[in-house]
């Protein structure tokens, strides 16, 4: 069940970002603390790209922490001003196509993973079943969520570079899925180098590529087949070619790590051409890693570690560091041993807890895995609290700025108040994902009652 | 005045005297001197300058140990333990109005200066060494004068210039506090320097009541060494004041334009009884500036149809100058001439109204901040030309006159210096069109300031050009902040400097042995500079009584979602379902209990003893096994 209006939508919200790029005036959107942060921002590009031109190293100062591929590619596009467009307005062009293609890279990802679940299903003998209730094509829901997400747009306008580090995370979602190795490795290295967090990816990626999409536990597929068996021994082929979807194919993986190595090797070898005789790599990973991991910049944004570090007491400083730092990876694990066999989902699940516990977070992370969201839509059905969760991003994203104005512009409140926004939007982003995890087991644990009957 | 009867202070003095020429021949023609000179001067906003000048010098050393006689000891020390060889401290309280006072003589461009406190100091060491001497150095400035000085020692408030502020190799560091307060505090250690503090001579002139009810005040001390001259400190006090008193005739409603008329016992509420007495020489000058003497016509007497001097001058001065005919003129006095039965008062009378103006600098500078609000704003740097290139080099509208912008910005005003636009009468233009040369240093978080070295080339026919920066304002962390978070941050004074006009004035030399220090300053290269105003920059303020519940309410929002994340991916709900089930049929307490010591692992209810017996000596393994590692672990921990 396609989505019938699906590329006029499409071309509607990428003409809506055309519109507001185009004649939307300067919206001032790039120094938003909700869109940019010290590590995304355009302006602090186009400062890191002046000091360079300056024959001075791009890290000199505390200005720029970005990737200097980056500063390759959009750092000549921040020099060129035209009259009557807001200062940024060829990098904010670029944001344009990056989006769109990012969109269509989700698509392609959800036919894939739509593809895998109708076989799936077909061999499980569960497709109407399921089928009937919800089935919609995923894919398509998922690129107009990605398309028309306020957030998206508002990140895209604002031009910083977000939308580059998603569309790494999103090749390198569809690469795996595809088992496509060398994009998924080019995408990986490249969202790694970008920001630091996808790393972690690394584990449902190498799980895409073994074990291929997703797809209802092992489990279920040898109940199936031993029921299959007891009724009937005839049928013996269908049970051991469904047994064959879940072998871990070990050949993809060496290309995938092989590839990384090539391409890892490829991006410092950029990186230190573009940085030579201004700087060295070991600058740039102490300016980039270094600035993520230790939160040196207490800015505010939608987050709530500024605060927090601008508050903490400095001999207790270290030690929140690594906590905070720790939580992302100590989920790691058991979220991939009970998941296993959905890897595209626990691809989702980092992403998301990546955007809730980075140092640096903004609405375009957020933007990324509401997009991926779109995804399961057919498995989450059922989740629970969607509206107290849709409303409650509503509610944040209008109040975040609105408290933000109180305290940075008008004075009259303090800084309490958008801390406030921060930490219950913290809060939705943890019910999303508790929700969504839960649902999913949910309804791993439907299909398999649903075979056993 | 003195308790000690006359013949004991003579014989005293006899006594020093025979001390000094002892101690003289013994080194040879080389000694320590002392020399005190004090310029009046009216300013044309019916107020008056002031300014003290005091001059120690010490012949070089070889010995560490030196025995000084009037050179003061710790200044001596501070220059052989941190290796000065040029240092130049500075306590301003108010702000020099370039344009009532003027912006283009030695006055404004040595002794004016930004408010609050400067320090700069060139050092004589290697380059690696040169910081830790810096911090050691503002360490011990700030016990000798009783001031914050050593708030520079943080690499944060401290800058090395290269070019901007004074060509050096990389040995010059250079800091301000705009804040410091400046008070008696800060006077009276620097009035110990001085061999007679200000008991006598014409430091007893600097009565604090009058002196700190001025508009300006500035105190500073300037220290050269070198191993050819030995060290040279000029101590100088630069006032500018307000004459109170309105004679009697003067007060008439129909000549309001008439001047006020002063005397020194006017300003300071004393008079001068003669000379400290181990200066080598000690004067008092009035000067005329150029644009009176213009008006009184050619002839210079302390006595004509503008204004008339309460005392007739020893000698008058005359500035030589090759572009003008009219300069400036100086009436000295000599102190020694005077004494406590014959004090010094020297004043001026005015006799008709009078206005007259000072020449300015070739451009006034003035900075400002621009935007609202707590996140970001910019900076503007405006300057205002006064079309003295004009009147210099004649009426040539193609020429171009150099400015130096020198500025240091502290690192929680992050410059975009991308940013860095330049408008020439409102018209914006190229950078590279106006820009020779720039040196920027990036500031560091926590780290570095900023610093802003800037050559320009401005083209002689505008009228006014202004800079722009914009920058994001930072956020510190709640200790960073000062106990006043909400008074806001000053940013340094910016200096401009313009090197192709030169300030310095020489007078004739009329006597080769006793040549004033002080006029000899003035014919000292003197490149005009203006320092521009201090900016004061609101910074957003966190939450400061907030930190344990900012710390509670995080920890509990990554507690929830740790916990609840885990309970969602540890909870099996057909296992549930089956617990309930058997919770419904009673079992007895040892198996319950072992069950949850178990984690609630579920097992068949107990049919025989021996599973109870095979459980209860797992448990009992378990236990001894705990109980072995704490015993261990203690064992080990003690020993």
């Amino acid at each position: 069940m396609a989505i019938r209006n699906f590329w006029s939508m499409a071309a509607a919200a990428v003409g809506f970002r055309l519109v507001l790029v185009l004649f939307g005036g300067d919206l001032h959107l790039a120094s938003r603390p909700e869109v940019s942060t010290p590590l995304t921002s355009i302006r602090r590009l186009a400062e890191g790209y002046w000091l360079k031109q300056a024959s001075m190293s791009p890290y000199s100062g505390s200005m720029y922490h970005g990737s200097p591929l980056l500063l390759l590619v959009l750092g000549p596009l921040t020099n060129k001003r035209s009259v009557g467009h807001h200062d940024h307005i060829y990098c904010s062009l670029i944001f344009v196509a990056v989006d769109f293609i990012a969109a269509m890279l989700i698509r392609a990802t959800g036919r894939r993973l739509q593809i895998a679940r109708n076989r799936n299903l077909k061999s499980l003998e569960l497709t109407e079943a399921v089928s009937n209730s919800v089935n919609v094509s995923a894919g398509d829901i998922a690129s107009l969520i990605y398309l028309w997400n306020p957030w998206a747009i508002v990140t895209c306008v604002g031009s910083c570079t977000s939308p580059i580090e998603n569309l790494m995370v999103v090749i390198m979602i569809y690469g795996a899925c595809s088992r496509l190795a060398p994009l998924a490795a080019f995408g990986y290295v490249m969202a790694t180098h970008l920001s630091l967090y996808p790393a972690i990816l690394i584990v449902p990626i190498i799980l895409l590529l073994g074990y291929g999409p997703d797809a209802p536990p092992t489990k279920v597929f040898r109940i199936k087949s031993s029921s299959a068996s007891k009724t009937d021994v005839s049928d013996n082929d269908k049970s051991s070619s469904s047994r064959d979807v879940q072998q871990f194919l070990w050949k993809p993986v060496f290309h995938f790590i092989l590839w990384m190595l090539f391409w890892t090797f490829y991006v410092l070898l950029l990186s230190s051409i573009v940085l030579n005789k201004v700087g060295g790599l070991q600058e740039m990973f102490e300016k980039t890693y270094g600035f993520i991991l230790t939160v040196k910049d207490l800015s505010p944004n939608i987050g709530v570690l500024w605060y927090f570090f601008a508050e903490v007491f400095d001999f207790f400083r270290s030690f929140f560091l690594i906590v905070f730092n720790m939580n992302i990876v100590f989920m790691v694990l058991p979220l991939a041993i009970r998941l296993k066999h959905r890897p595209c989902f626990l691809a989702f699940i980092y992403t998301a807890i990546v955007a809730i516990l980075k140092s640096y977070p903004s609405v375009g992370d957020s933007a990324l895995y509401l997009g991926l969201l779109g995804l399961f839509a057919n498995e989450l059905a059922e989740m629970q609290f969607t509206f107290f969760l849709f409303f409650g991003y509503i509610g944040v994203s209008l109040l975040s700025p609105v408290m933000h104005n109180l305290w940075i512009w008008r004075g009259t409140g303090n800084a309490n108040f958008y801390f406030a926004t921060g930490l219950a939007y913290t809060c939705l982003q943890t019910v999303l994902v508790v929700e969504s995890v839960s649902s999913m087991i949910k309804h791993d644990r439907k299909l398999r009652l649903l075979v056993t009957a | 005045m003195a308790a000690a009867p006359p013949a004991l202070r003579r014989l005293l003095l006899f006594s020093l005297l025979l001390l000094a020429s002892v101690a003289a021949a013994a080194e040879g023609e080389e000694e320590e001197e002392f020399t005190e000179e004090l310029l009046l001067r009216p300013l044309p906003d019916r107020k008056a300058l002031a300014h003290f000048h005091f001059r120690s010098s010490a012949p070089p050393s070889a010995a560490a140990g030196r025995h000084h006689h009037v050179f003061p000891k710790a200044i001596a020390q501070l220059v052989q333990q941190f290796h000065i060889s040029e240092l130049e401290l500075s306590f301003t309280q108010g702000r020099w109005n370039y344009e009532q006072w003027g912006g283009y003589d030695p006055m404004s461009t040595n002794y004016a200066k930004p408010p609050g406190v400067e320090l700069w100091a060139a050092f004589d060491l290697p380059l690696d060494e040169i910081d830790a001497t810096w911090k050691n150095l503002t360490h011990t400035l700030s016990g000798l004068f009783c001031a914050s000085i050593n708030f520079l020692e943080s690499s944060t408030a401290f800058s090395a210039p290269r070019w901007g502020f004074k060509l050096n190799e990389d040995n010059l560091r250079y800091g301000a506090l705009p804040r410091e307060a400046v008070c008696t505090e800060n006077l009276t250690p620097w009035l110990k320097l001085l061999p007679c503090r200000d008991k006598a001579g014409i430091a007893s002139l600097l009565y604090r009541p009058s002196i700190y009810k001025g508009y300006y005040h500035s105190q500073k001390l300037k220290l050269t060494s070198s191993q050819s001259f030995g060290i040279i400190i000029d101590q100088t006090l630069t006032v500018v004041l307000q004459p109170d008193n309105f004679r009697g005739q003067q007060l008439h409603s129909t000549d309001g334009q008439l001047q006020p008329s002063w005397s020194m016992k006017d300003l300071f509420n004393r008079k001068l009884s003669g000379k400290c007495r181990v200066s080598k020489s000690s004067r008092v000058f009035l000067e005329i500036e150029k644009d009176i003497v213009d008006k009184s016509g050619t002839e210079v007497s302390w006595t004509n149809e503008l204004f008339v001097l309460s005392t007739a001058p020893d000698r008058v001065l005359k500035e030589l100058n090759n572009m003008d005919a009219q300069s400036s003129s100086l009436y000295e006095y000599d102190v020694s001439n005077y004494n406590n039965d014959k004090p010094l008062d020297v004043g001026i009378t005015w006799k008709l109204p009078l206005i007259w103006s000072c020449t300015p600098a070739p451009y006034h500078a003035n900075r400002f901040l621009m935007g609202s609000g707590n996140e970001r704003g910019s900076i503007a740097l405006s300057f205002r030309s006064t079309n003295l290139h004009k009147q210099l080099f004649g009426n040539s509208n193609d020429c171009s006159i150099k400015a130096v912008v020198f500025q240091v910005v502290p690192w929680y005003v992050k410059v975009y210096y991308h940013s860095l636009q330049i408008f020439i009468d409102g018209n914006s233009k190229a950078i590279s069109e106006l820009v020779d040369k720039i040196h920027v240093t990036p500031s560091e978080d926590k780290h570095l300031p900023g610093t802003l070295e800037m050559l320009l080339r401005l083209p002689c026919s505008m009228e006014s050009a202004t800079l722009s920066l914009d920058f994001d304002k930072g956020f510190l962390h709640i200790d960073e902040y000062p106990p006043d978070a909400n008074q806001g941050f000053d940013i340094p004074s910016a200096l401009v400097t313009f090197p192709e006009f030169n300030s310095s004035r020489s007078y004739p030399e009329t006597d080769t042995l006793s040549v004033s220090r002080l006029l000899q300053t003035f014919k000292e290269d003197g490149v005009v500079k203006s320092y521009t105003e201090v900016l004061l920059v609101p910074l957003t303020t966190p939450d400061f009584s907030m930190p344990y519940n900012v710390i509670t309410f995080t920890c509990t929002v990554l507690a929830l979602y740790f916990g609840s994340l885990l309970n969602a991916l540890r909870r099996r709900i057909g296992e549930e379902e089956r617990e309930l089930k058997k919770a419904a049929t009673k079992r007895g307490l040892i198996p319950l209990l072992i069950a949850k010591l178990r984690g609630k692992k579920v097992d068949p209810p107990p049919q025989g003893s021996s599973p109870t017996s095979l459980l209860s000596t797992k448990l009992l393994l378990k236990v001894v096994f705990v109980v072995v590692v704490a015993v261990s672990f203690h064992y080990l921990s003690n020993s």
